[in-house]
């Protein structure tokens, strides 16, 4: 219906973000309603108004979505109901959850205990049966504290528990510490473990990570392989390999991963080496973060490669010397992927080449590569469910993009990269968004959703770890993953900042776009950077990079994806660049602008805070990318989704715009 | 008697919107009416749908959950148990039962709607305040 109103009360509440609680709470709460009748909508808005909250009408869910996204700190809750003719409620539950992490409560008059289940499943906070009575709208407020609070508190949990894994990543990786990357990555491995933590805990309903180890990895293999790639579903995998401990989610995760592995294979050997060099990113100079993130280890191990290869990257990139890094392993890293060795950045062998070419990328790549390993680590184990899988593979990719980027640049990888990155960036920012979202996010949507039985989900949690690496790599180490996972921190409001772990999914996206050099264009679908509003100045790594890279990524991704799924991508991407520091995104800032500018960033000005607007900017790219990357992933993803899922193993880079 | 299934419906729809007095007293009206609208066209895309060969219960139920939740939303409970009976039949693939089930549905959704404008006409005639204030 009309979006009455809404619009008008955001502004008088955007303040409210995390910490705007005030003294009439929850009066003044603000709330989107989306349904298709318009009765109800009507009945309901006029209960809220009792209720004394500012409401916001919707009749669609594409048109909510798009409210969300240019206000990113605008709402405070979300109501939809469950069956609605243009998108499926749960559905856009995901969404928001991946991008906005927003609570989310469901309505229907369908009181069917599978449809209650499956919002749970998807991460509403609640779930009312029509007719929805008004003193169950009284307390709705709950759910906006809940989490905040949940959100800030992983944040916290997940740095400590993600400084122990990284210190563990770290030794794994060796010359982690880069010289460029040193600080940086130990920055960046905080706050990708952080991000990742967060992520985790928010969208993986706090589930242990899963490291896929070779014998697991075999397991499955076997059990796919015995199903049939075509009839392999998780649930069925799952049975299979019988392993306890190990959720369907898992399993989606890293079979997403998998069927992107697959694709990678097969497809375009560009692609294949843009994806190798997501996959193990920083093989040598770069140190190989193996993508696939399937393998955390690899991740955490790549993470630490990335800090390097990030290093690598960015000199690599700037300097568009040295850069090359291990990059080509096409085809070689695949198998890595999924073997889980050490992670590596895959970056295709021409990323590094590209690294000179991509001078914006140098930026992300400094800052993904880094991000990546930590990421795809953080993803995993995060998300342990496929998420994470697929984030990491994202995230690797993200954090390849720079490196990629820098590679890629030369094309062919673009396109790989592309594929990498969209699905990984879809991963991305599914992970990325989640990392910030996840913190509020995981709770609701995202983590449901995402965690749940979409890839998307888990993909998103690894991305909000990502966005923790990429920021590293940005330099910022942690800044610029927080960035992305910065957005985790803030709790209930949509930390989008993801900007700064955007940057190495925009590498990836710049790939996508295929040489765009800086495609910018990437119209953030969707992906309003809310994250620039928590884009707290990255500083002064990358987080503009990201940003820039994904956002070019986005845009094109956008056309070609649905927001949907790139608006998850974008969220994460959002959720990075928000993290990203303003001030880091100064930096990287002057190189977006220009990239910015070439692009026709759609830079969504998302309320970033003081900060720059560039890292609104990027934070709306990169959520432009996100959806250029869910856009890509839907149209790569041939593979039979299970359930929903953002299935990215579909995903090929082919479908990114060369 | 009339009146008293009115003011029953009319009170449990009340309890529903919640009206308030300094509120727009209109706005029961006001949705009653926005509800009519809708249903209406639910009603007749339901109609349509039944006089089909092969009835796509799918479809029926989802059109008549979309009804469902309207219905409910303004309080109209015996409307509300009609299209429960009716999804059952429809879940059942019983044509039948939907057919005769839906009958029964349109004459409550009628009877509701003449009931409320009768109502209507009254809380008019008595004046806003008197029509907000009115009770269970």
């Amino acid at each position: 219906m009309n979006l009455s109103n809404g619009k008008g009360s955001n502004s008088s509440s955007v303040k409210t973000g995390e910490n705007t609680i005030s003294d009439h709470f929850p009066a003044g709460l603000r709330v989107l309603v989306v349904d298709d009748d318009s009765t109800c909508l009507l009945i309901l808005e006029r209960m809220l108004r009792f209720c004394l909250y500012e409401v916001t009408k919707c009749n669609r869910a594409e048109a909510a979505l798009s409210i969300l996204r240019e206000n990113k700190n605008g709402f405070d809750i979300v109501l939809s109901d469950v069956h609605m003719p243009d998108m499926d409620g749960f559905k856009l539950l995901e969404h928001i959850g991946l991008e906005m992490d927003l609570p989310v409560i469901m309505m229907s008059a369908d009181d069917g205990k599978n449809v209650v289940m499956k919002g749970v499943t998807h991460g509403a906070c609640d779930y009312l049966i029509k007719p929805v009575r008004i003193e169950a709208l009284r307390n709705i407020w709950q759910h906006v504290i809940r989490k905040r609070k949940n959100g800030g508190k992983e944040g916290e949990q997940s740095g400590s528990v993600e400084e122990g894994d990284r210190l563990q990543k770290g030794s794994d990786d060796g010359d982690y510490s880069s010289s460029v990357n040193e600080g940086k990555s130990s920055k960046k491995r905080r706050d990708e473990e952080d991000e990742g933590e967060e992520r985790e805990d928010s969208s993986a309903l706090k589930k242990p990570r899963v490291v896929w180890s070779v014998e697991l990895h075999q397991q499955f293999m076997a059990a796919v392989n015995q199903l049939g790639i075509d009839k392999a579903v998780p649930k069925r995998i799952l049975e299979l390999m019988n392993v306890p401990g190990l959720t369907r989610e898992n399993v989606a995760s890293h079979l997403q991963k998998y069927r992107l592995y697959l694709r990678r294979l097969s497809g375009v050997s560009q692609q294949s080496s843009l994806n190798s060099s997501f996959m193990s990113s920083q093989e040598g100079s770069f140190g190989t973060t193996s993508i696939n993130g399937i393998d955390l280890q690899t991740f955490s191990a790549g993470s630490q490669l990335q800090s390097q290869s990030l290093a690598k990257l960015q000199a690599a990139g700037l300097g568009r010397s040295s850069a090359k890094p291990g990059v080509p392993m096409p085809l070689s890293d695949h198998k890595n992927l999924f073997s889980f060795e050490s992670p590596r950045l895959r970056f295709g062998e021409g990323q590094l080449q590209h690294l000179s070419n991509n001078k914006p990328i140098n930026l992300l790549h400094g800052i993904p590569t880094n991000m990546e390993p930590k990421q795809l680590v953080n993803l995993h184990q995060s998300s342990q469910t496929l998420g994470n899988l697929n984030m990491p593979l994202n995230v690797s990719s993200a954090q390849n993009n720079p490196l990629l980027m820098h590679m890629a640049q030369s094309q062919s990888r673009g396109q790989m990269l592309s594929e990498n990155t969209g699905s990984h960036v879809n991963r991305f920012s599914s992970s990325l968004v989640q990392p910030t979202v996840t913190n509020g996010i995981s709770n609701g949507v995202l983590g449901n959703g995402i965690v749940g039985n979409r890839n998307i989900t888990s993909a998103y949690n690894p991305v909000p770890q990502n966005s923790s690496l990429l920021s590293f790599p940005m330099n910022q180490s942690n800044e610029m993953s927080v960035n992305s996972f910065s957005l985790r921190n803030t709790p209930g409001t949509s930390e989008f900042k993801g900007v700064g772990g955007f940057v190495p999914s925009y590498d990836m996206f710049n790939e996508f776009n295929h040489q765009k050099s800086h495609d910018w264009d990437l119209t953030n679908t969707g992906m309003t950077y809310d994250a620039s509003q928590h884009v707290s100045p990255l500083q002064g790594n990358i987080d503009v990079l990201p940003s820039v890279l994904v956002h070019q990524g986005f845009p094109s991704m956008q056309q070609t994806v649905q927001n949907r799924d790139t608006t998850s991508i974008g969220k994460a991407m959002f959720s990075t660049g928000e993290g990203i520091h303003q001030s880091n995104l100064q930096n990287v800032g002057q190189s977006f602008n220009n990239l910015l500018v070439d692009n026709s960033l759609r830079v969504k000005d998302e309320r970033i805070p003081d900060q720059n607007s560039q890292i609104n900017d990027f934070l709306s790219e990169q959520y432009g990318q996100e959806d250029l990357i869910s856009a890509f992933l839907k149209q790569q993803e041939s593979v039979g989704q299970e359930e929903d899922e953002f299935d990215f193993g579909g995903y090929s880079l082919d479908n990114i715009s060369t | 008697m009339d009146r008293n299934q009115s003011r029953r419906q009319v009170a449990a729809m009340k309890q529903c919107l919640f009206d308030q007095d300094d509120a727009n007293p209109n706005f029961v009206e006001e949705i009653v009416t926005l509800h009519y609208r809708d249903s209406s066209r639910l009603i007749s895309s339901i109609e349509q749908a039944l006089k089909e060969r092969n009835l796509d219960f799918n479809k029926l139920d989802t059109l008549m959950h979309q009804f469902k939740g309207s219905s409910s939303s303004i309080g109209a409970k015996k409307v509300k148990a009609e299209c429960n009976l009716f999804r059952e039949y429809c879940r059942e693939g019983n044509a039948e039962g939907c057919t005769r089930s839906f009958q029964q549905l349109k004459k409550e959704h009628g009877a509701l709607r003449k009931k409320l404008e009768a109502y209507f006409q009254l809380a008019r005639q008595a004046g806003p305040h008197e029509t907000a204030c009115r009770s269970k």
